[in-house]
Order: structure tokens, then sequence, then C-alpha cells
């Protein structure tokens, strides 16, 4: 269907302001080429079906909303007492300085503008490529955006069971900034890689991450969203899981007042397994919107969906989650659960879960409920002396653990608990 | 221990439960209520530890001299009020031993006593345990999920036995139990049986008093205390139901 005029005209008036970056070897192309599918699909407005519980517009609009730079005094960085590689970006560039040596054993570590100057690569055949897949049956222009603006980000390419995380850290230190970002990961077959990504990373970020995992690989990715109250996030993370692969993503947002996070993984090979998770907690100013879709396109596989949302003082959740299972994946698992403790009357949960089924042999579940602090419980901690803050925070942490539960990993698990546990002793009445 | 005075309580629809509820008890006394359905037993438990949903209309309630319903139910905790509760709450995600780890620590905290270290209350908690007949499992799951209707009843014990409460109220804790459940739970109420320590004891039956021996029976019906005497009380309504008793004060 043709653009209409208004669409159009939003489209061209944000690219005006951009220049497709130059030199960029193999990538020029893929980029050119995203240029040409954004043209064609249009920014995203308020009318289109997808964006109807999110407004786009301070996503898509040319000049960045300013974001205050938000100091965090009261807890040590996430992560940090984690051994990882450490790669720092600061309002969206990469800081050689601030990061460690892009140097591990089992994995390549390169920034995207070395690897686009390198003829033949192996991530020429993802960048812009599980981006393109994604667009399919729903339009992403935001991520069609990234792939063709994007001009900096990581490449990296996993060999071997990776020995500790790479680590990538976002810092926010300019109130106008706008980022974009696009990484490509590759674990190849057999090979363990885990990603973690935390910081705000700027007033406004685009960000893309495309990752394959190979037969038999496993991809671990837990991220933790900065606390800065005023940032803007729009997120995508492709990915295409090989036969008996393992791929687990799990985010924790804590404040932020937008952020969509789109999560699009094709399962290609049997018997693989997929799990994104989140966690979110929004105070007053807040939209969270998970959007995720997962299609099954291989037999025996299992996925999964575990989505959880506090929000109190008027603050604002959506989670749009699909699970597409074609006709030859029989034997599917597929789960998906969405829920939202509501702390007030004023907050709002909207959910969208669909299931599309074309297989007759499977297994589908999809919950999504919505509700308030269980008072009878509540008042049985009270009872046995619990002050009632402390019963709340009790009861939340125990709303959300099945989300936390989805980190394998205990001590980075432990580390994403005790900022739940921070946040929840910032935001008592 | 226990002065209740004159206590009218309505619910927040408008319906009076209570008429008027007067009981005195002292410490290390061990009281009963029995009454028919309807009569008011559970409410005064609920009113006494500060559930929501219930208005005090006039009288009053008050622990070792200190006006319990002007309490959150926490505070009332602290002071030293325990409710064993009819049915016990599931709380999926919320390990029992976290649970009653914290709840030990915030009552201590508000008496300004030291928090109980983690070694310990695990000390503590497995010698308690066991005599209640609890295992490690039950220790480790989530508070009251899954557990049968005799272990969520032992649960409550436990946790009264981990508490150390001045004034404890149990409200028909027999019910869902068989005989053996019974006298398991009524053996773990009498080893905290002391002078320092009362008990009101809300139930249907007579049989639990055989376990728990009372000082004092009351019958209550229609929102007050009608007949109060000794624990033969209690074995002429289980031979002839309260027909008699209500009759004689009609």
């Amino acid at each position: 269907m043709a653009l209409s005029q208004a669409k159009m005209d939003a489209t061209e008036a944000r690219l005006s302001g951009l220049t497709l970056p130059e030199d960029g070897g193999w990538i020029s192309a893929s980029r050119a080429d995203a240029q040409t599918r954004l043209r064609a699909m249009g920014m995203p407005g308020r009318r289109d079906e997808y964006w109807k519980f999110t407004r786009p517009d301070t996503l898509v609009q040319t000049d960045t909303p300013q974001a205050a730079v938000f100091d965090v005094t009261d807890e040590a960085p996430v992560f940090d007492a984690i051994d990882r590689l450490k790669i720092v970006f600061v309002d969206g560039v990469f800081d050689a300085d601030a990061s460690d040596d892009l140097t591990l054993a089992g994995v390549s570590i390169e920034r995207l503008a070395d690897a686009g100057q390198t003829d033949i690569h192996w991530a020429k055949d993802i960048y812009g490529v599980l981006e393109t897949n994604g667009q399919v049956p729903v339009e992403r222009p935001l991520a069609a955006l990234n792939t063709a603006y994007a001009e900096d980000g990581i490449v990296i390419r996993a060999t071997a069971k990776v020995e500790k995380p790479v680590s990538l850290i976002y810092l926010h230190k300019s109130t106008t900034s706008d980022a974009t970002l696009h990484h490509v990961i590759k674990v190849e077959s057999g090979a363990e890689l885990t990603v973690l990504e935390n910081g705000p990373a700027a007033a406004r970020f685009n960000k893309v991450m495309e990752v394959e995992v190979a037969d038999n690989a496993s991809f671990h990715h837990i991220r933790a969203q900065g606390r800065d109250h005023e940032r803007r996030a729009a997120t995508h993370l492709f990915g295409r899981l090989g036969t008996e692969s393992v791929f687990k993503s799990f985010t924790l947002t804590a404040n932020g007042v937008l952020t969509r996070n789109e999560v699009v993984l094709e399962l290609t090979g049997d018997d693989a397994q997929a799990h994104v998770a989140g966690a979110a907690m929004g105070d007053g100013d807040f939209h969270h919107d998970d959007t995720v879709f997962i299609t099954h396109d291989a037999v025996n596989c299992e996925s999964r969906q575990v989505f959880k949302k506090v929000l109190r003082n008027g603050a604002t959740g959506v989670f749009q989650g699909k699970i597409l299972v074609k006709p030859d994946a029989q034997k599917t698992d597929g789960y998906q659960i969405s829920q939202a403790l509501l702390l007030d009357d004023d907050s709002q949960f909207l959910a969208k879960p669909e299931l599309e089924i074309y297989a007759d042999d499977v297994a589908c579940s999809h919950g999504s409920t919505t509700g308030a602090i269980d008072e009878e419980s509540l008042f049985y901690l009270q009872s046995r002396g619990v002050p009632a803050n402390e019963a709340q925070g009790l009861l939340v942490l125990a709303f959300l653990a099945e989300a936390i539960e989805e980190i394998d990993d205990s001590e980075i698990a432990d580390d994403i608990r005790d900022r739940l546990e921070g946040w929840l002793k910032r935001h008592r009445d | 221990m226990l002065e209740i005075k004159n206590l009218h309580v309505k619910l927040e629809e408008d319906k009076q439960i209570l008429k008027g509820v007067n009981l005195s008890i002292g410490a290390g006394e061990v009281h009963a209520i029995m009454g028919p359905n309807g009569s008011g037993k559970s409410t005064t438990s609920y009113v006494l530890s500060g559930r929501d949903g219930y208005e005090v209309t006039e009288g009053s309630a008050e622990l070792n001299g200190v006006d319990l319903l002007d309490m959150d139910p926490e505070e009332r905790a602290a002071a030293g009020l325990f409710l064993a509760f009819q049915y016990p709450v599931e709380i999926p995600g919320v390990g029992n031993m976290t649970f009653l780890r914290t709840a030990v620590n915030a009552q201590r905290k508000a008496r300004g006593e030291d928090e109980m270290s983690a070694g310990e209350f695990l000390k503590v908690v497995r010698a308690k345990a066991k005599t209640l007949k609890i295992d490690a499992d039950m220790l480790k799951r989530p508070v009251n999920v899954g557990f049968s209707g005799g272990e969520k009843k032992r649960n409550e014990i436990l946790q009264m036995a981990m508490l150390e409460p001045k004034m404890c109220i149990l409200d028909e804790t027999d019910s869902g139990l068989d005989v053996d459940a019974m006298k398991l739970v009524s053996e773990g109420v009498n080893a905290l049986r002391d002078e320092g320590r009362s008990f009101l004891v809300i139930t249907h039956y007579q049989r639990l008093l055989d376990h728990i021996k009372p000082d004092v029976v009351h019958i209550m019906a229609n929102g007050r205390i009608i007949k109060s005497g000794g624990p033969e009380l209690a074995l002429e309504v289980e031979h002839n139901g309260y027909a008699d008793i209500l009759a004689e004060i009609a």
C-alpha cells in the first residue's frame, strides 16, 4: 500500500537531518538498502496498529528530546562485581580509553567501522540481514533507520566457550545526545557467549543487535537499562537460532520516560530453545513497551516469554507478544506470560498476547494478568510483624521472581535482584 | 494481659457483628471461645489483629494496658499479639524461611533489639521445626504453597514458636485436622504455655480442648459473650448443642 502523504513527509523530514555514513566498505550497500526500505515503509506514526499503545512521536521527531543526566550515587553500577570485558560507549560513541583491550580467548571483537573495511567478512551475512528478515510480517522502521545510519557498534564472533562476559556499557553525558548503535554477534557452532549491557546510553537511544546462534551454540544476554528518568530508547534484538541452540535474554528496566524493547526471534533449527524475559519497574512518568515476535520454523523447539511489570503513580506498561508456529514446526512448546502489578489506581497495563499456529501437534500457552498487591498476603505478613512497606516489597519481589529465574548465572541474578530491592526501597510511600 | 471492654464492631457495609464483647484474660491463662456459626468469633480475632474492613464503633481492647485498636497490624505483632489463622495464606514466591526470618527480625527491630544472625536463626528454627515434624523441604518452599491442611496449621504454630508472642489467638486451628495432626498441633501449643503467655482458643469442638486444656470457656452468640464457665461448659455444648444456653438467656 502506498504511503500516505503525511507519513512520507514525516519520513523525509526525519531523513533530511541525517546523512548516510560514508566509506563504510561493504556496509555502505546495506545502509543504502536500509534507507530504501525505510522510505518504502515510512516512519512509525500514531495510527499504526503496531504503535497503538506507544506513541512513537518522540522517537521519530528530528529534534532530540532533552534528557537530564542522572548521576547514580546510591548504589554501585550494575555488574560492577562481575569479571567481564568492558566496552564503553559515551553517548553512543566508542570510548577506547575507558574500554578494556578487546582481546579475549575464544572470541574476536572489533568495531563496526573496522569490520566494514574487511572485504570478506562474516558479519556481511548478518548486518541488516536479520533486521530485514524481521520486517515481515510487521514493519519495524526504527530498526531500518538504525541499519541505515548507525556509525558505531561492535562486532563479536565467538568460536569457543568464552570465559567471561562481554559487557557493553552505555554512558550518558550529554542532555541532547541522539545515539545509534548497531551490534552484530555470531556464536559459532558449539560456542558459548554471554553479553551484558547496561546504562542509559543517551538522551535518545536507538539500538539494534543482530545475533546469529549457530547449531549447538548458546547465547546469554542480560541487560539493565539506565535509571535516567528522562531517557528514551527504542531497541531491537534480532536473533536466528540453529539446531539445538540456546538463546536467553533478560532485561531489567527501572525508570526511563519511554522505552520500547522489541525482540524478534526465528527458530530455524530443530530442538532450539529461546527464552526472553523482562522485569520493568516504573514510577510516574514511565512508559515501557515490550514487543516480542517469536517464529517457530523447526521441529521440537521451545520458547518462553516471561514479562513482569511493577507500575505506580500513573506509569504505563505495554506488552505485545506473539508466537508464530509455522506448518512444519511440530512439537513446538511455546509459553508466554505477561503480568503487571499495579500499585495504585492511576497506573495501567496494556497487553496484546497473540498465538498464530499452523502446525497441529504443538503445546502453546499464554496468559496475561493485571492486578494489585494481594491484600490477604499483605495482612498475613503484617500480622507477623513485617511493616507494610517491607511486606509490599517482599510481595513485589515474589511477583518478579519468575522473570529473574530466567537468568542462569546466579551471581548476575543476585545483582539484578539487588537492583530491584534498591528500586523498591527508593520508591516507597 | 488482654482486656476487651464493650467492643462493638461493624463491617464496612454497615452490618453490626460484635455488640458489646467483654473479655479479660490474665497472664498465663488459656481461654476458649465457642459459639454457633456467625456469632462473631472470627471477627473478634481479626479485629484484635488489625485486619482491614472492620470498624470499631464502641469499646476498647488493650494488651498489657496498651490500646491495641490504635496500632497497625505489625505494631500489634511487635507488642506481642499473634493470630494463628483459620486459613493460612499461601504466598507464592516468598520462601518460608525468608518469611520467618523477616518476621522475627522485624519484630526484634521494632522492639529495639538486635537482629538474629542467619546462623543463629537457622539453628533455632531447625530445632523448633523438628518438634513440629516440619521437614527441611517445608522450610524451603514458598509460604504455605502446596502445604496440606495439617502442614499449614503446623506452620502457624512454628511461626508462633519463633515469634514468642505474649498473647496467642488460635482461630479454629483444629479445622481440617485429623486426630494425629490435632495432637501434634496441640503439643506444639502446650509446649509454649507458660505463666507469661496467654491463649485465646476459638473452636467449634470440645475435642481440641481435651488437648489444650482451658481455664475458662466462653460461649459467644449474636456478637456477645453470653455465658462463661469452666471446662465443663465445653462438654455441655458438645452434648446438648447451643439451644439450651441460648434459651437460658433469652
